[in-house]
């Protein structure tokens, strides 16, 4: 392809923006665009996502523009703000765009040129495309779109984002886009009945106004919308999806972590002893282990949204779960994020992008490390069983058990409450009309779905794996510094106790022990808090460690080693039930795990809003463990 | 047909003019179009969506729950929260 004349210099790119309003099908020709590959940042002082790419394919360079779906030019929130800034050229930064190409819905015609007539008033030069044109013919629409663009007076291009139709013609459309033309003067219209009477006049004349319903969607919709067999589905739908982060993660994290474990037996076994060996397994090698070990989950979490997503009832689950939502000023698709987070609070808090209003994304982000996550049952069973007594309840209920219930749901229930506080309080602001639509039912295509759960497993392993890492490796060295030396009248389980007692941990353990007193805890538990920041589920391997258990899978010895302990100076037990029930509560609230944390950074945009969340839950954790010891030990 | 909503009386303490009533009571499946009265004034963004005085709708369903209501409306369906309706009114185009 030669590049005409006429058109600038090719290595000054042009710049042209995406305009369309959301499910328009704006992002998915986005990707089809510029082959998925986005530069993803952020708008200067708004956490509002700004993806931008390279088109590939055309002959001159295009940076293109992928701006926030909006449904109109009169913004209600920050995404649609900015809308408004790049068009009108006040966005502090952002280069004015050369060209706007605009995408709307061929079956939503009327709603979209509701949009059109809007973004033409910013008088540059624009190019409309109409997607879903399949949908519309599928349905027995006729759409003119030569008839669309002689009335617009802009070029007018029909596509299929995800099979690719079309969108070769848009490529070389897009090569062009300095001559496309100025649109015309519309006559002014910012009143919606004007606006809406020539949109209505239009829409009619190029053949737009209501193709048929799909007729299979009403049909599946009666039976998975209705008031019975819709909360039905609902939740099996659900418990599926919770069931299987469990059932199908479990034994691949299992193989994950198994193969690590064997990867640094043998290192061990073929290397030379010493602090490069140490720093190799127990460092680099539980580094990655503690990365990789997280993707079964994102894996799976994200195959099944997807999916659902793509079929079409994602939509529909959030119109069913939106009014019990609403009750603490979130919606109906925090409700999947949420639960995500029951297995691990990491793809919980990726699966928060499909929450269009960032106040509500960014409120459940915030909430989900309270939902309690796989890690932390190791110290639960552990606690449990060595301090609870198993004593029946009521009928088969166990104490233990319910002792389990109430703190999953003492971490449910303060989520909720946090999100209603942070909605009234931080996230306080104009409450945006909430808006869902259904889309119709369609098969998924194994490729796209692919794409998609690839796309966020290797955003996880790039953008949050290099830190998790490095933090596993700054833990290494704290759990390991300064070295003693190695005595051979020392098991190994002797020796990595004292390892572990002369290192700086224990020294911050102990340093911390006036401040975690109150709470009933001494320096070896404060030694496990710190170990646990890699991971909730470390500190059961480090009280191991501590209390020379040797193996953490011992599991019964480590149990019996904790209601054993006596301390030193006083003869007392040093781990009583009320330790035991603060250190559960301290775990229940505080944000102990450094993953949750660089990946809340990542997702927010800002390493604000971790330390915010920090703080406060460990402000509720010390807080709660407080009352709860004092409580036991006066009443227990 | 199940009425849409239980609290239709308390919604609407007075009678507005003519047949007109508020969204919340209008059963699903019937057809109306929006008054050009409306009890209080209707959110720019319902305009810039195209709810519009004379525009013909009609109510498709209320979620399992009650809210939020699907709507129909140039030819797109779209969910919105009782909430945010609660200023639009419709004359149906048959007397309920």
């Amino acid at each position: 392809m030669s590049v005409p004349a006429a058109l600038g210099d090719p290595a000054d790119p042009l710049h042209i923006a995406l305009v369309g309003s959301p499910n328009a099908g704006k992002t998915t020709l986005f990707n089809a665009l510029t082959g998925a590959r986005a530069k993803v940042g952020n708008y200067p002082g708004v956490t509002v996502e700004r993806r931008e790419g390279e088109v590939r394919g055309v002959a001159r360079r295009i940076r293109l523009l992928d701006l926030p779906g909006t449904y109109s030019l009169n913004p209600e929130t920050p995404d649609e703000e900015i809308v408004r800034e790049v068009l009108a050229g006040e966005c502090p930064n952002e280069p004015v765009p050369d060209a706007l190409a605009i995408v709307i819905d061929g079956t939503t015609l009327a709603r979209g040129l509701g949009l059109v007539v809007q973004v033409l008033q910013a008088r540059r030069p624009t190019a409309l495309v109409v997607t879903m044109i399949d949908e519309v013919r599928a349905r027995g629409g006729r759409l003119d779109l030569g008839k669309l663009s002689r009335i617009l007076g802009i070029p007018v291009t029909g596509v299929v984002g995800h099979r690719g139709v079309g969108v070769a013609d848009l490529r070389g459309l897009l090569e062009r886009a300095e001559r496309w033309a100025v649109p015309k003067a519309l006559p002014r219209m910012d009143d919606p009945e004007a606006r809406f009477a020539w949109v209505d006049r239009v829409a009619t004349d190029v053949g737009g106004h209501s193709p048929a319903r799909d007729r299979r969607t009403d049909r599946i919709d009666r039976v998975l919308l209705h008031p019975l067999s819709g909360l039905l589905i609902f939740a099996l739908v659900m418990l599926f999806l919770f069931q299987s982060i469990f059932a199908w993660a479990v034994p691949a994290m299992d193989g994950i972590d198994g193969a690590f474990g064997s990867l640094a037996r043998l290192s061990r076994a073929l290397l030379p002893p010493g602090l490069l060996t140490d720093l190799w397994t127990d460092g680099i090698l539980a580094g990655v282990g503690a990365v990789l070990v997280f993707l079964p989950q994102i894996v799976i979490v994200f195959t099944l949204i997807h999916l659902l997503e793509d079929v079409g009832y994602m939509a529909r689950a959030a119109f069913v779960v939106d009014r019990v939502m609403g009750w603490v000023g979130l919606q109906g698709r925090c409700f999947v994020s949420l639960l995500s987070s029951y297995a691990c609070a990491i793809p919980g808090m990726m699966a928060a992008r499909t929450v269009a209003s960032p106040r509500d994304r960014l409120a459940t982000i915030l909430i989900s490390p309270f939902m309690t996550c796989s890690a932390r049952l190791p110290l639960y069973t552990l606690l449990i069983a060595a301090f609870v007594p198993a004593k029946r309840v009521f009928g088969p209920l166990g104490l233990q058990g319910l002792v389990m219930l109430g703190l999953y749901l003492l971490g449910a229930l303060t989520a909720l409450g946090s999100a209603a506080l942070l909605k009234s309080t931080l996230l306080r602001g104009k409450i945006a009309t909430f808006y869902l639509e259904l889309p119709p039912y369609r098969m998924p295509t194994a490729r796209l779905l692919a794409t998609q759960v690839w796309r966020s497993a290797s955003a996880f392993l790039k953008r949050a794996g290099t830190l998790i890492l490095a933090a596993a490796v700054v833990l290494w060295a704290l759990l390991s510094f300064p070295r003693i030396p190695v005595d051979p009248a020392r098991s190994v389980g002797e020796q990595a106790q004292a390892q572990v007692q002369a290192s700086l941990a224990a020294r911050i353990g102990h340093t911390l022990e006036p401040v975690i007193e109150p709470l009933g805890f001494d320096w070896k538990i404060g030694v496990g808090l710190v170990a646990s920041l890699a991971a909730r589920e470390v500190i059961v391997a480090t009280l191991a460690q501590i209390y020379a258990v040797g193996d953490e899978d011992d599991f019964g010895g480590l149990r019996d080693a904790l209601a054993s302990d006596r301390d030193p100076q006083t003869g007392e037990p040093s781990f009583t039930l009320a330790t035991a029930l603060a250190l559960l509560v301290f775990f229940v609230f505080a944000l102990q795990c450094m993953s949750t944390v660089v990946v809340m950074a990542r997702e927010t945009g800002s390493w604000r809003w971790p330390a915010l969340a920090f703080s406060y839950m460990l402000a509720l954790a010390y807080g709660a463990s407080f009352v709860t010891y004092r409580l036991a030990t006066a009443f227990l | 047909m199940r009425p849409l909503a239980t609290r239709a009386s308390e919604d609407s303490p007075e009678p507005l003019k003519g047949s007109c009533r508020p969204l919340s009571s209008l059963p699903p499946g019937l057809r109306a179009h929006l008054c050009r009265h409306s009890r209080t004034p209707v959110p720019q963004r319902l305009r810039d969506l195209g709810f519009v005085a004379d525009t013909p709708l009609v109510v498709v369903r209320a979620a399992p729950l009650g809210d939020p209501v699907e709507v129909e409306i140039r030819g797109y369906r779209v969910c919105l929260r009782r909430a945010d309706v609660s200023s639009l009114c419709v004359v149906p185009e048959t007397p309920a």
